[in-house]
């Protein structure tokens, strides 16, 4: 996690512009280099006929230019082109995330807010919250969709509400880890000065977590983009990402390529909502840059 | 009435070791004491159930005249600790104000204040540096301010230059002692330092470890204000003797060599 530190930000205007051009740079060689990955490894495997792990051909690896064009072209005659779906879908993907990643982010919180104030609550409950996390997500997604379902919820919200069961977890563990990372020494100083409990939460804890927070919300950020993806699976919900997935899946001997352009956008939906994140912890967070958790 | 007065303070701790042992100490108003012995001796165990940070076993502790839980929740002592315990979050006016933000001063008063201690401690134009842009030695400096912003009768210090150069040290002991004048404040101080416990304090008392008890008591009655010169002084040498001599009685008494941990620095 390396590339997620924040840098030293005192270097002054006169630095900023030189390093967003080198950044720039950084992203489009690094795009440039991804390509000739990928084709390399197609032009070697068909040459080389590999099997292994998978049979490289035109429907596994179609050129990164056939998925481009695939972009724009439309899906019905005369309909309008894919990436109009595909912004489409990631809207109404992306929102159900957001709504997810909120949600879960806000229980993970205070559920470790309440967790850091008691041994016991602690020791009685985080095993819960563990175990939580291992109970496949795709055999939670139908009964949270059907349960919900029943009880006259829009099958968006249980999209929401898968984002937030994988979003929640991360968010809870490090939260809690950060709150009880103060020293006991900075906690002697609240108690000389007669602060309570309440004092002690949001004047130290919570304010020492927020690093620990943020490292947790940049793994949340993509993991609700994923965990609405799944979710839309069985609330059979048309109009998202994970519907267009399932649907292109069908298609794919014949058009491969509309599947590979989803993938893309899907990645990109998750690196939109990370770097979201980024974004806040700069605005949020000014401190020292090794202690960024 | 006594700052401080302690009466017959034992601590135990769970694990079976006996910290300290039938203590009695009364430092007065405006006493600049510091506590000196071997590292074990139980000096941190004592400046701590005098803030009422941990109880004793037996006796009783009383802070300007209170017991010593109603006087930490009366705000009547500042405390520093060796690491100076910054909010890494908080810029360097910010952590002096945690105190008085606590203690619900308005705005205008904690800028005030905040004016003042920065001039006390000489940081005028750190206020919006944050802890990690400062030296040890600054560092350290907002932690005193801090203790002092809320203008408590009684500063408790815990070896607050221990980790900090010869130089710093010197540096920041001519310091206190000038803020120490200014406030008149009430000073009980931990060190291991000989030098450092003669060239500060109005009184020193020597412990001795296992258990922890008071060895000895050393009257320095050099003359105020001290400067550089007092560190060369004949009589400085002196009382830097009576002490060590008497820490190494308190050692000897025990049956036990000095441990290595008590630095005999130069002089
Ligand atoms: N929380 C604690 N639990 C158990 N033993 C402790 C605790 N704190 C201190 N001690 C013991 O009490 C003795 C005195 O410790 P301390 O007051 O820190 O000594 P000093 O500050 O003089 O070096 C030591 O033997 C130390 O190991
Ligand atoms: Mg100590």
């Amino acid at each position: 996690m390396s590339a997620i530190a924040v840098e030293p930000s005192n270097r002054g205007i006169a630095g900023a512009l030189p390093r967003a051009a080198a950044r720039a740079l950084l992203l489009v060689v690094g795009l440039a280099v991804l390509w000739g990955v990928w084709e390399g490894y197609r032009w070697l495997g068909i040459r080389e006929h590999w099997t292994w792990p998978f049979k490289v051909n035109d429907t596994n690896m179609p050129h990164i230019s056939k998925i481009w064009h695939a972009f724009g072209q439309p899906l019905q005659p005369d309909g309008p082109p894919l990436r109009h779906y595909l912004w489409h879908y990631a809207i109404f993907t992306g929102k159900e995330a957001l709504a997810g990643f909120v949600l879960g982010a806000a229980i993970g919180f205070f559920l470790a807010v309440a967790l850091s104030q008691s041994n016991m609550l602690r020791r009685g409950f985080l095993p819960y919250i563990v175990v939580s996390q291992t109970v496949p997500i795709l055999a939670i997604a139908p009964m949270v969709v059907v349960g919900l379902g029943t009880k006259g919820v829009s099958p968006w919200v249980s999209v929401a509400v898968i984002a937030a069961y994988l979003t929640f977890f991360p968010v809870a563990i490090n939260t809690l880890r950060g709150l009880l990372s103060p020293d006991p020494e900075a906690l002697e100083l609240m108690r000389s000065y007669a602060a309570g409990r309440w004092k002690i939460l949001w004047r130290l804890r919570v304010p020492a977590s927020l690093p620990y927070v943020f490292s947790a919300l940049k793994i949340s950020a993509t993991a609700s983009v994923i965990g609405a993806i799944i979710g839309e699976t069985p609330a059979s919900l048309q109009g998202g990402l994970g519907y267009a997935i399932v649907n292109f899946n069908q298609y794919y001997s014949i058009q491969p390529a509309n599947l590979w352009a989803t993938i893309i956008v899907c990645a990109l939906l998750g690196i939109v909502f990370f770097l979201a994140v980024v974004a806040l912890e700069h605005i949020v967070l000014k401190r020292a840059p090794e202690n960024v958790a | 009435m006594s700052a401080v007065s302690i009466k017959g303070v034992s601590k135990q701790f769970e694990a079976g070791v006996t910290a300290l042992q039938g203590i009695d100490l009364d430092v007065e108003p405006g006493e600049f004491v510091s506590l000196i012995g071997p590292s074990g001796c139980g000096k941190s165990t004592l400046l701590r159930i005098i803030g009422d940070l941990t109880k004793p076993t037996a006796g009783t502790v009383q802070v300007n005249g209170k017991p010593a839980d109603r006087a930490r929740r009366d705000h009547e002592y500042g405390i520093v600790f060796q690491d100076a315990v910054l909010y890494d979050w908080r810029t360097v006016s910010k952590n002096i104000s945690l105190p008085l933000e606590l203690l619900h001063w308005n705005r205008s008063r904690r800028n005030a204040r905040i004016k003042d201690m920065l001039e006390l401690v000489e940081l005028t134009g750190f206020e919006s540096h944050h802890p990690w842009q400062l030296s040890g030695g600054m560092q350290q400096r907002v932690s005193i301010a801090r203790a002092l912003s809320f203008s408590p009768s009684l500063l408790l210090m815990d070896e607050p230059f221990g980790a900090l150069d010869e130089m710093t040290r010197e540096r920041l002991n001519a310091e206190l002692l000038r803020i120490w004048q200014e406030t008149g404040s009430t000073v009980v101080f931990v060190t291991h330092s000989i030098s450092e416990a003669v060239f500060l304090s109005t009184r020193v008392v020597v412990m001795s470890v296992r258990p922890g008890q008071i060895a000895g008591l050393v009257d320095v009655d050099l003359e105020q204000p001290r400067t550089n010169a007092t560190r060369e002084s004949p009589r400085f040498f002196e009382l830097v003797t009576q002490v060590r001599e008497q820490l190494a009685a308190a050692g000897a008494r025990l049956g036990e060599t000095q441990e290595p941990a008590l630095v005999e620095d130069q002089v």
